[in-house]
């Protein structure tokens, strides 16, 4: 028994320390959760990056662009699969955030698109950038970088 | 319209469901295909040398076509590959798996040989001229596009599926990106004791 309660134990200050991970960001009426990006691969030098925005507010807003240091584009994609051809289109007019809605940019669906990326992205580091909302402005927020692999966000831990 | 019409309308309907129906049969499903699909693949390996696919008779293989550009679907297949040899392994040492660029332009062999260096797995990628390339995709019924990006640079809609072909090169299953994982491994188990 003691050793299931420590075993509970642990798994509890486990999970606390994954939470505290997760980091967000108000802007107005926006709240956004948790940017991450995938760390880079050699012989690649493109990544992508995610992040979950709620709109709290009664308007609509727009994503219109996201800015970072290490990359020499960054572009919002939608990725859908058609039968079996993974298609990716940019959003060149930014993402609408409707009033009241939450958007998430996850892995297989929209994200951001870093292209010409000119610095390594190592797990457990984080990276700047900054996104602008055509009316919340611009944002500072901070890139958590994960494992190449890694196909989750912190909704499914 | 007259009894007569509306009964042969019924007959030609019949009839035609018949023939829709045998042909699901025959040539649907994920088994073998009645068409071909695959055939041997004449490219140019990650150390800039010919690669011809009768090097690989007798043996099982996996062909996925990708570019290293590519954001999700070929990093996760690659990593997938990777995961499923150490799972079941020593019986994986049989399988090859073909990387085949379908962005030959930014994907030259030594850009191949340090992408396909992340992933471990007895992985193979496989650059070529334009024209090798398009008749590669189009013996396995592959579809690729350049997609501009307002950057002035592009990326690449392409079919994200993993062919698995048989010892004597005959293609027998293909995994779909949705799969999941145990599907996956199970898929490559049953190749390499086919």
């Amino acid at each position: 028994m003691r050793v299931l309660r420590n075993l509970l134990i642990l798994a509890f200050v486990g999970f606390g320390a994954a939470a505290a991970f997760a980091h967000e960001y108000k802007a107005g009426d926006l709240e956004i959760v948790h940017p991450w990006a995938r760390a880079t691969l050699k012989g690649s030098d493109v990544a992508d990056g995610f992040m979950k925005i709620i709109n709290h507010g009664s308007t609509p807003d727009r994503l219109l662009a996201v800015s970072v240091e290490f990359a020499k584009a960054s572009q919002i994609h939608t990725m859908k699969m058609d039968g079996d051809v993974m298609k990716m289109q940019e959003l060149t007019d930014g993402l609408e955030i409707p009033a009241g809605a939450t958007v998430e940019l996850k892995p297989k669906s929209l994200h951001i698109m870093f292209m010409g990326v000119n610095q390594e992205l190592v797990p457990d580091t984080i990276v700047n950038g900054e996104l602008t909302f055509e009316k919340a402005g611009k944002v500072k927020i901070e890139f958590m970088i994960e494992p190449a692999g890694t196909s989750h966000s912190m909704d499914n831990m | 319209m007259s009894r007569r019409v509306v009964s042969i309308l019924i007959v030609v309907a019949a009839v035609s469901a018949a023939a829709l129906g045998y042909l699901y049969l025959t040539q649907g499903g994920t088994g073998p295909a009645a068409v071909p699909i695959g055939g041997p693949l004449h490219l140019t390996d990650q150390d800039g040398k010919p690669f011809d696919s009768a090097s690989l008779d007798g043996k099982p293989y996996a062909v996925f076509f990708g570019f290293t550009h590519c954001p999700d679907a070929c990093p996760t297949t690659l990593s997938e590959i990777a995961r499923t040899e150490d799972e079941i392994g020593a019986p994986a040492k049989d399988l090859t798996t073909l990387f085949v660029t379908v962005d030959p332009e930014r994907d030259t062999p030594a850009v191949l040989k340090e992408y396909i260096s992340n992933f471990g797995g007895n992985t193979v990628a496989l650059s070529g001229t334009p024209e090798q390339i398009a008749a590669a995709a189009k013996a396995y019924r592959v579809f690729y596009k350049k997609v501009p990006t307002s950057d002035g640079g592009y990326t690449m809609d392409h079919t994200a599926v993993l062919y698995l072909m048989g010892r004597k090169g005959e293609f027998r299953d293909v995994i779909a990106y949705s799969e999941d994982h145990e599907r996956f491994v199970e898929k490559i188990k049953k190749l390499l004791a086919e």
